[in-house]
């Protein structure tokens, strides 16, 4: 689970990067560039679940 | 933001920068006595030990290898071509300094600056392994910090690479803002402590299979709180240093910088003693130090950029947000993290990179402070999580039960720290 969350991560990045190579500054890339920060908050909190919950097992 | 070089440096300016720069190495120190105090006491001589091995392993590796990558001058370095923008991405710097002596004087107290940034990181991850990482591990560790991940970031940020120059070539404000290393220092070094604490695991008896966490406190509050006031020092040295350099600012814009460093750290500690005493009936030492040093953190990103009133609320968010953070992530998702490093480095130093990019006058310049929080948390947190646990293969991170049980300092120095003094039996291991 926690590989699962750190494999999310990079593709948030990769997100936030196309957005600012796609798009001209728009409210659209904005919106791009914080989905792909909010992808990657997804990916840190499957993480520290995944270790939570091996803390407790 | 500039890079090295791109701007005139006068004689002034250098030799404030240079006053400055040996000043800065406070604020390490007051990080290192905070770990030292917020540990146990049975580990408290490796934990100091340990602090002076990090920054010697992490300064001559950065010495040999890091600033290489590190340094650069706008325009120049390794770029690659992406749809028709360039993106600098590792810097060409000499190998093992040389050519110092001779450098551009803005170019040498950058290679300065670096240095004690680096020595700043690596005590990071450094608190959150306390009473259970080994030397040896920290100090591969710390190795690996000083010749690959702070380089790279350092190079992006400071160093005229891909993320200072969002501004030339997508728009977007300023650039990446980190004048006084909230991302490449703070943020970077709190996600080592997450992905050591990761690797490590909980200390023995912290988080028992049934019931609440075991509480363990710090041993020495003395250590704890006098850190927070010769690291007030450091970071006030640090921040107008980091102005001077990365933003250009001139030698009379120093004092607003200063200022605002501390009505941060005066507003955090004010945030968290009120919401300390307000849950628990009293204040809360440690928490309250936590709360300083976010202070201090936030205005890493902050403090040149704000006005002293931005600087009290973003001061006062992270002495509020602080104290709150530590207690989700020990009660919350069981992270055993004793000198609260993630919270404080990375929560706080996140939040001070988003308020530079709200504060900010410049169109785009949120948009370049989510950019580096992205490669922060999207780029470098991945590749430092599957690094270390690759180091742990070859140089084994936690120490065995028993080096566990007796505490560091006798297994790993054969002394404690306080051979005079009795040293209690801890519940937790029966």
């Amino acid at each position: 689970m926690k590989f699962a969350g750190l494999l999310v991560m990079p593709a948030g990045f990769l997100l936030s990067i196309a957005a600012i190579l796609l798009f001209p500054p728009s409210l659209s890339r904005v919106a791009f560039v914080a989905c792909g920060v909010a992808v990657e908050a997804m990916g840190l909190a499957v993480s520290i679940r995944g270790h939570m919950m091996g803390e407790r097992r | 933001m500039i890079a090295p070089a791109s701007l005139p440096f006068t004689e002034t300016e250098f030799a404030l920068t240079l006053a400055l720069l040996l000043v800065a190495p406070l604020a390490p120190a007051g990080v290192a006595l905070l770990n030292t105090g917020l540990g146990r006491s049975r580990s408290a001589a490796q934990s100091l030990l340990g602090s002076l091995l990090l920054v010697a392993a992490a300064s001559l590796v950065f010495a040999v290898v890091g600033a290489t990558v590190a340094d650069g001058v706008a325009g120049s370095g390794h770029i690659a071509i992406i749809n028709g923008k360039p993106w600098n991405w590792a810097g060409t710097g000499s190998w093992l300094l040389q050519g110092l002596g001779t450098a551009p004087a803005r170019g040498q107290a950058a290679v300065l600056f670096y240095f004690v940034a680096l020595a700043l990181a690596v005590l990071i991850p450094w608190g959150s392994g306390a009473d259970r990482w080994r030397l040896t591990a920290g100090a591969a560790s710390a190795v690996l910090i000083g010749a690959l991940f702070f380089p790279f970031f350092a190079h992006w940020t400071w160093g005229g690479g891909w993320l200072s120059r969002l501004g030339v070539n997508f728009s977007l404000g300023a650039g990446f803002l980190d004048v006084g290393g909230a991302a490449t220092v703070q943020v970077l070094g709190g996600l080592c402590a997450l992905a050591v604490i990761w690797i490590t695991g909980s200390r023995r008896g912290k988080f028992p299979k049934e019931g609440f966490s075991t509480a363990m406190p710090g041993h020495n509050a003395v250590y704890i709180l006098f850190g927070c006031l010769v690291a007030l020092v450091g970071w006030l040295a640090f921040n107008m240093a980091g102005a001077l350099l990365w933003l250009g600012a001139a030698p009379s814009a120093l004092p607003l910088t200063a200022v605002n460093t501390l009505l941060s750290a005066s507003g955090a500690i004010a945030a968290s003693f009120t919401l300390t005493r307000i849950r628990f009936g009293k204040p809360d030492a440690s928490l309250c130090a936590n709360g300083w040093l976010a202070g201090l953190v936030t205005s890493s990103a902050c403090a040149s950029l704000v006005s002293p009133m931005g600087a009290i609320f973003t001061g006062l968010v992270a002495g509020i947000g602080v104290p709150l953070l530590v207690e989700f992530l020990e009660l919350g998702v069981s992270l055993d993290d004793p000198s609260g490093a993630i919270s404080v480095h990375a929560g706080a130093g996140l939040w001070g990179l988003i308020a530079a990019g709200l504060f900010a006058p410049q169109p785009g310049q949120f948009v370049a402070q989510l950019m580096g929080i992205a490669t922060l948390l999207g780029l470098m947190l991945p590749l430092i999580y599957f690094v270390f646990m690759l180091l742990n293969r070859f140089v084994p991170f936690r120490v065995d039960a028993d080096g566990e049980r007796i505490g560091m300092d006798l297994h790993e120095l054969g002394g404690g720290a306080y051979p005079e003094f009795v040293v209690h039996r801890d519940d937790s291991y029966r």
